[in-house]
């Protein structure tokens, strides 16, 4: 079996891209994301990797392009407000189809906010926070094992689409401590021609996103659309109790984790309530969200933010059954007694929005 | 001339493209010195016969295409962040030559802090800087480097001390990092300036190449496009004005023979 260690959550998106063989970490401090650069500074250099503490989330990011264009598993991390600085390198990233994960352990905003855990980057996050019209995949993991594992993922996603990859966790993902069980990385990274690395035996290459010329820029959109409809094919998510509910919640990362808690709850006391969690939240698992609403009649939205997720599920739902919402803006981290209370309310009240 | 052509006609062949020059014709304006600095960064390729092992990272500015020119691995940079691009790349791939190429907006603008942190962590990367005091690229707004009493499109009764800054004197303070190994300043307006230019871009290039550190090229030059001047009044300048305020010269040179 393997090994199985008591680390926190940010450790194990360390160990995860360790495992997936990241050799290259550049980043910034900031909190509730230290322990990432922290780790790798110490395990890094062990390897003969390179940990760079940049002077800047934009410096980092770049030096993450540079570092991934050469091929390399490379990998950069912070929380909210860096990773508004970072938007630019990953419009880059996505333009001129360079393979990169990306962690936010997102912080709450607006401005400089606070250290609370916080889902308010949502939008940022699924719609990709920067220029032109691109998307990058987003895994939103709920535990520190899956911090591991999903980073893990991360690197193989990148590599398969060539496209940057986001993992989307909070403050309470980032610091919760919890056992992580170390799964060996066994996959072969792919070959990747389109590298940069000197143009010995070959023709010489660039990686760009400039097409001045007419027409090019419309089929390199076109050509990045098809390969984006082709990621949608990665919806991940996952089901608890959700058989016979008649209402099902949805919610992904940490207030997702709390509500299995609730929904524990709310089945002793004899409430027929499930859980949709989105592991993916780019793209977003619109069919089960879809089959869930067919299956139970009613969908509640929970979220740490004032409603981002919502829209997606009403999109995904369609007006087909009613969707309510609760909301914890950032600055209190609800118990699972609380949203059991909320969820309660909101099916007294009955009906959706 | 061809060196076919020059066999041809029994002439002894002195100067030809370099090999790592594609053989295409240049978009620059007519007597911009891109072109030149572009040919200079060349024949230091073919010099050294490191075509093969340059990934370049290229700015934004009017040398963004130069992948267009050099027939070497090139990965485009976000503006100013080229030094930060050419850090992942060359702590990536260390025995791989790796330059960047770029302006005076894209180095002491926008990429001020990137351009002083990638000196000072030293890192073994060589930088072509091309100051012609203006933002050629966008039509000619004001840079950083833009002289006192210039007019631009956006200093249009001319740049004033008060308020706006006096131009930043990029190889002197680079010089001023410890990280620095090697940092010159040079202009390409004349045979006497060229054959300094080119023997600075050899010494830049060594540098890496010796794993010495750290080289920066401050190449003044013209852009008579936006200067709104003729080809020879703008190269004029060059030696002139520009050079009385960025004076030329070698600014630090870590590994320079010692003279007892
Ligand atoms: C983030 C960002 N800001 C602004 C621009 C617009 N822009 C393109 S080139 C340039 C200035 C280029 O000037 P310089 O670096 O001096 O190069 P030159 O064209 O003079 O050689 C600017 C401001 C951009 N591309 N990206
Ligand atoms: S605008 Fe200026 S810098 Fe750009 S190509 Fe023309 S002359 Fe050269
Ligand atoms: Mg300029």
């Amino acid at each position: 079996m393997a090994k199985r260690v008591m680390v926190k959550g940010n450790e194990a998106v360390a160990m995860g891209a360790i495992a997936a063989g990241c050799r290259f970490y550049f980043g910034y401090p900031i909190t509730p994301q230290n322990e990432i650069p922290e780790y790798m500074s110490a395990e890094l250099p062990k390897l003969g990797g390179t940990f760079i503490q940049a002077e800047s989330e934009v410096a980092s990011i770049n030096m993450v392009l540079g570092a991934a264009a050469t091929g390399a598993r490379v990998m950069t991390s912070s929380s909210s407000p860096g990773i508004s600085l970072k938007q630019e390198g990953m419009s880059y990233l996505c333009g001129s189809e360079i393979p990169a994960v990306i962690v936010n352990m997102s912080r709450s905003g607006p401005g400089l906010g606070g250290i609370h855990p916080s889902q308010g980057d949502y939008f940022q996050a699924t719609r990709g926070g920067g220029h032109g019209d691109y998307r990058t995949l987003v895994l939103a993991p709920s535990t520190a094992q899956e911090n591991y594992d999903l980073t893990m993922l991360a690197f193989d996603l990148a590599d398969k689409y060539r496209n940057p990859v986001m993992v989307l966790g909070d403050a309470l993902l980032g610091q919760i401590k919890e056992p992580v069980e170390l799964k060996p990385y066994r996959k072969k990274p792919p070959a990747k021609p389109w590298a940069l690395t000197g143009c010995a035996g070959r023709p010489s290459q660039l990686l760009k996103s400039l097409y001045l010329a007419d027409g090019d820029l419309t089929v390199h959109n076109w050509n990045l659309f098809k390969k984006y409809q082709k990621m949608r094919q990665e919806a991940r998510h996952e089901l608890y109790r959700a058989d016979d509910a008649e209402v099902i919640l949805v919610a992904f990362g940490s207030v997702a984790r709390i509500l299995r808690t609730s929904v524990d709850i709310l089945r002793d006391k004899g409430k027929k309530v499930g859980l949709l969690r989105p592991v993916t939240v780019y793209p977003f698992p619109d069919e089960a969200v879809r089959a869930a609403a067919q299956a139970a009649g009613r969908l509640m939205v929970l979220e740490l933010n004032t409603g981002q997720m919502v829209e997606d599920v009403r999109l995904a739902v369609e007006g087909k059954a009613p969707v309510d919402f609760y909301g914890c803006p950032p600055g209190t981290i609800p118990t699972p007694e609380d949203l059991a209370r909320e969820v309660e309310k909101m099916w007294r009240k009955g009906g959706g929005r | 001339m061809s060196a076919q052509a020059a066999r041809k006609k029994d002439m002894e062949l002195v100067l030809d493209r370099p090999q790592s020059l594609k053989d295409v014709p240049w978009h620059f304006c007519p007597g911009c010195h891109h072109g030149v600095i572009h040919r200079l960064v060349a024949e230091q390729i073919d010099n050294f016969g490191v075509r093969e092992k340059c990934v370049a990272a290229a700015s934004v500015g009017c040398s963004v295409f130069l992948y267009d020119y050099l027939d070497i691995d090139v990965l485009e940079s976000p503006h100013g962040r080229a030094l930060a691009v050419a850090t992942g790349i060359k702590r990536a791939l260390p025995d791989r030559f790796v330059f960047t190429y770029q302006g005076d907006g894209d180095l002491a603008a926008i990429g001020t802090a990137e351009s002083i942190h990638a000196a000072n962590r030293g890192e073994n990367i060589t930088v072509i800087f091309v100051n012609n005091a203006v933002y050629g690229m966008t039509g000619g707004q004001m840079a950083p480097t833009t002289l006192e009493g210039q007019v631009t499109t956006t200093s249009p009764y001319g740049r004033q001390a008060d308020g706006m800054g006096l131009p930043i004197r990029m190889a002197e303070v680079m010089a001023t990092l410890e990280g620095a190994a090697f940092v010159t300043r040079v202009a390409v307006d004349s045979i006497k300036n060229l054959k300094k230019a080119r023997a600075a871009m050899k010494r830049a290039f060594e540098y890496q190449i010796k794993g010495w550190g750290f080289s920066f090229v401050e190449v003044l030059a013209s852009c008579p496009t936006n200067w709104k001047m003729t080809p020879e009044a703008a190269n004029a300048r060059v030696g002139g004005e520009m050079a009385a305020y960025f004076p030329l010269g070698t600014y630090k040179d870590k590994h320079a023979p010692k003279a007892d």
